[in-house]
C-alpha cells in the first residue's frame, strides 16, 4: 500500500462534522434543491465529497456521467450537475458499463444504495468487479432500504430491527468488500459519512484510477434504521462512526466484515491493485488481431 | 474491412440482420447468448471489432438492455438480440428505455413458449408482450421479415424508427426466417438512407431535454457534450427533472403513446397480394405468411377470391388497413404460430358480420399450406 496520511484529517473531519451550509456549487443543480432527503441522513456527503474531488482533480465537468440506481442515495444522479442517469432499481451498474464502454472518454461513476446494489442488482456488481469495468461505484451502505421505508437489505446485520423484521433479522450480511475484493475489483475502500475529507480524498484517488473501483460508505438513515437499532439520532451515528470506525489500511477484506452496528469496524483503503481494466484488454486483443 | 459489405450474400436470417444493424450504423451490441438469436452476437463479435464497434456479452439480458441504453445515451446506436425468455427479461429496462425515449433496436428471434419452450423450432407467441409487456401505457414499433434479405432491409428500417422516434424497436423475427438462408443483396453504402437522432442546437445553459419540437420528439444531446443532462425513469418535466404529480405525468404520458400513435399511417408497413377483389382476406407475418402466399396462390388457382395481407409493422397495429378492408371483405382468416395474438387485433378491427377464422399452431413447426387452406373455407362460408 503506498497511501501516507500524515494530515491530521481527525481534526478536519470533526470541523467538518460541524459544517457550515454547503456553499452553493456550480456542480450541484441549485433548482432541485430543497432535496428530498431526511435531516442528519448521510446521503449529501457523498455529493458534496464526490464534487470536491472533481473540483481539486480538476476533471471537466462535461467529461462526468453520473448514473444511479433508485432508492433515497439514488436521488444522488438528480442533485449533481453532470449528465445524470436514474435508471430502474438495480441496473445502474450495466447502463454505466454501456455508457463508458460506448464513450471511454467519460469518467462514469455509480452512485447508489446497498439495496440497489448488492440485492436487486448484486448479478450485476460482481460481474462489474470480475471484468474490472472502468467504473467508480459509490455505495451508500445505510444497513437498509431506506427509501421503501426501512425494510432489510443484503447489508442489514444479524438481529438487526427493521420494518420486515420485526423481531430481528436471521439473514446475515454481505461483506461487500470482501466480496468485490474477491470478484476482482481494482480499488476497494470503505469510509463513513462523517470521514468526509478521508473520504474524499478516497474519491480522488480512485477517480485517478481505472478499473473497477469500489467504495463503500456506511451512512446514517436516522429514519429508517438507526432508531430501530439503538443507534440514536443521525449525530449519534455519526459519532459512534468517528470513534469506532478504526483506520485499517491494507487490512485483508475478510476481516472487514460488519458483524454488529454497534461494535468497532475497519475502515481505509483494502485494495488498491494495478491490474489490466476491462478497456485495456480490449484495446490489447483488438489492435493485435482485428486490424489487418 | 469496411462495414457495409456490399454484394449479393447468401446468408442466414440471422447473418442479415446482423449485416443489417452494422449497414444502419449500429456500433454497440450487449447481448446474452440464446437459441435462436445467438449467430447474430457471434457474427456482430467478430465484425465490430473490425469496424470500431464494441460487443460486450452481458451476466444477463437486465443487463444487456441496461447497456444498449446507456450505450445509446454515449451517442452510439446499440442493439441487442435475443429470444422470449431473455425478451422478458429486457421488458423492465425496455419500459425504462420508453420512459428516457431512447432510441435502441431489440431483435427477438421468436420460438415455442411458454417459458423454456423449444428452444430450437419456431414460434410467433411475444407478439403481444412486445406491445404490453413492461408496466404502464406505451407505445412501441414493432417490425417483421419474413426472408433473410428483409431482416437486413428491416434491421436498418428499426434503426431508422427508433431514431425518429425516439423508441425501443423490437423486430419480431422468428426461428425460421433467422435460420433460413438465402440470397441477400447489400447496397452501396451511399444508397442507404439512414435517420440519426436530431440533436439540440440550443446551447447547454438553455437547453431542455424533454422540451418536444412540433412532431412531440424532444432533440437528443449525448452525454460528454456538455449539455449536463438529467435522465430518470420517473416522470419528469421538460427539465428531466422528476415532478411527481398528475399535472406532469398526464402530458407525459399522453406524448410518449401519441408520438407513436398519431403517426401510425407513416409507420405503416403491409404487403398486399391479390387484395383487389378478395372476398377472403389471409393476415400472417413473419415465416407463416410463407406458407399463407403458397395457400393463397393455390386458392387463386381453384379459382377463389383469396387474398393475402402480410403484416410487416405489427406495432403499432395497423387498425386503419384493417378496418378498409373490413368493410370489402366477408371474412378474415388469422394464421399465426400462437394460440390467438394478432386474432384479437383483428377481430377489434373487423365488423360483426365479417368471420374471423383462426389458424393458430403453438410452435414447433410451420403452418403447411392446406391448414391455412381450412381457414380460407371456413372464413369463405
Ligand atoms: C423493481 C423494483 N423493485 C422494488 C422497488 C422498490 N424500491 C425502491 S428503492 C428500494 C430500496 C432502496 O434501498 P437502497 O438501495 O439501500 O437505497 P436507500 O434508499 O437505502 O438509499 C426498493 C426496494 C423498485 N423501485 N423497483
Ligand atoms: S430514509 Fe434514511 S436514507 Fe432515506 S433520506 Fe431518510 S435518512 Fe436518508
Amino acid at each position: 500500500m503506498s497511501m501516507e496520511f500524515d494530515v491530521d484529517y481527525e481534526y478536519q473531519d470533526r470541523c467538518m462534522y460541524m459544517a457550515e451550509s454547503h456553499p452553493s456549487d456550480e456542480m450541484l443543480r441549485d433548482d432541485r434543491i430543497p432535496h428530498i432527503w431526511c435531516t442528519g441522513c448521510g446521503c449529501g456527503e457523498i455529493i458534496s465529497t464526490y464534487i470536491e474531488a472533481v473540483k481539486e482533480l480538476d476533471i471537466n465537468p462535461d467529461k462526468v456521467a453520473i448514473v444511479s440506481g433508485i432508492g433515497c442515495i439514488g436521488r444522488a444522479a438528480g442533485y449533481l450537475k453532470f449528465d445524470s442517469f436514474h435508471t430502474t432499481h438495480g441496473r445502474a451498474i450495466p447502463f454505466a458499463t454501456g455508457l463508458k464502454v460506448a464513450r471511454p472518454e467519460l469518467d462514469v461513476s455509480v452512485i447508489s444504495g446497498d439495496g440497489d446494489l448488492f440485492a436487486i442488482g448484486g448479478n450485476h456488481i460482481i460481474h462489474a468487479a470480475r471484468r474490472n469495468m472502468d467504473i467508480l461505484v459509490i455505495c451508500s451502505n445505510n444497513y437498509t432500504y431506506g427509501m421503501t421505508g426501512g425494510q432489510f437489505s443484503p447489508a442489514t446485520p444479524i438481529d438487526s430491527f427493521t420494518t420486515t423484521t420485526p423481531y430481528g433479522n436471521c439473514e446475515r450480511p454481505f461483506n461487500l468488500c470482501d466480496l468485490l475484493a474477491s470478484a476482482g475489483a481494482a480499488y476497494v475502500a470503505r469510509w463513513t459519512s462523517i470521514h468526509v475529507r478521508r473520504l474524499q480524498k478516497s474519491i480522488k484517488e480512485a477517480l485517478t484510477k481505472k478499473g473497477f473501483r469500489f467504495i463503500e460508505v456506511l451512512t446514517p438513515c436516522p429514519t429508517g434504521f438507526g432508531r430501530r437499532n439503538k443507534m440514536g439520532t443521525a449525530i449519534d451515528t455519526s459519532k459512534f462512526y468517528q470513534d469506532h470506525g478504526k483506520i485499517d489500511h491494507g487490512a485483508d477484506t475478510r476481516d472487514v466484515r460488519l458483524e454488529d452496528p454497534l461494535s468497532d469496524f475497519s475502515i481505509g483503503t483494502f485494495v488498491d491493485l494495478d491490474k489490466e481494466t476491462y478497456l485495456e484488454a480490449k484495446e490489447r486483443i483488438f489492435s493485435r488481431e482485428v486490424k489487418k | 474491412m469496411t462495414a457495409v459489405i456490399t454484394g449479393t450474400h447468401f446468408l442466414t436470417g440471422n447473418d442479415a440482420a446482423a449485416e443489417g444493424a452494422i449497414s444502419a450504423g449500429c456500433r454497440f451490441f450487449a447481448g446474452y447468448p440464446i437459441t435462436p438469436s445467438t449467430e447474430i452476437a457471434e457474427r456482430v463479435s467478430r465484425r465490430f471489432p473490425q469496424i470500431g464497434g464494441s460487443y460486450i456479452q452481458m451476466e444477463d439480458e437486465i443487463a444487456s438492455m441496461c447497456a444498449i441504453l446507456g450505450a445509446s445515451w454515449a451517442g452510439v446506436k446499440s442493439m441487442t438480440a435475443t429470444s422470449g425468455p431473455g425478451y422478458s427479461l429486457m421488458l423492465e429496462n425496455i419500459g425504462l428505455g420508453v420512459m428516457m425515449e431512447t432510441p435502441t433496436v431489440v431483435v427477438n428471434v421468436q420460438r415455442g413458449s411458454p417459458s423454456t419452450g423449444i428452444p430450437t423450432s419456431v414460434g410467433q407467441s411475444d407478439v403481444m408482450q412486445a406491445r404490453w409487456g413492461s408496466h404502464g401505457d406505451y407505445e412501441v414499433i414493432a417490425i417483421s421479415p419474413n426472408c433473410p434479405q428483409e431482416c437486413y432491409d428491416f434491421l436498418i428500417k428499426a434503426f431508422n424508427f427508433s431514431e425518429q422516434y425516439r423508441v425501443p424497436v423490437t423486430v419480431l423475427m422468428d426461428e425460421c426466417v433467422s435460420h433460413m438462408s438465402e440470397k441477400v443483396v447489400i447496397p452501396k453504402e451511399e444508397e442507404i438512407k439512414l435517420f440519426n437522432r436530431k440533436k439540440p442546437k440550443d446551447k447547454p445553459e438553455k437547453h431542455l431535454p424533454f422540451k418536444p419540437d412540433k412532431d412531440m420528439i424532444p432533440p437528443m444531446a449525448a452525454a460528454g457534450e456538455g449539455y449536463k443532462i438529467h435522465v430518470t425513469g420517473l416522470t419528469h418535466d421538460y427539465k428531466g427533472y422528476p415532478v411527481m404529480s398528475a399535472e406532469c405525468h398526464e402530458p407525459l404520458v399522453r406524448r410518449l403513446c401519441d408520438k407513436i400513435r398519431n403517426n401510425v399511417k407513416k409507420i405503416t408497413l403491409i404487403e398486399e397480394y391479390k387484395t383487389d377483389d378478395a372476398d377472403v382476406l389471409v393476415i400472417a407475418f413473419g415465416a407463416v405468411s410463407r406458407s399463407a402466399m403458397t395457400a393463397v396462390k393455390i386458392a387463386r388457382e381453384r379459382g377463389e377470391k383469396v387474398g393475402l395481407l402480410r403484416l410487416i409493422t405489427i406495432w403499432p397495429f395497423p387498425d386503419h388497413v384493417i378496418q378498409a378492408y373490413a368493410q370489402k371483405v366477408k371474412g378474415f382468416v388469422v394464421a399465426e404460430i400462437n394460440y390467438g395474438q394478432v386474432l384479437y387485433e383483428v377481430q377489434r378491427c373487423a365488423r360483426t358480420d365479417n368471420v374471423v377464422a383462426h389458424v393458430p399452431l403453438t410452435g414447433g413447426r410451420l403452418h403447411s399450406p392446406e391448414e391455412i387452406l381450412d381457414g380460407i373455407k371456413e372464413a369463405g362460408k
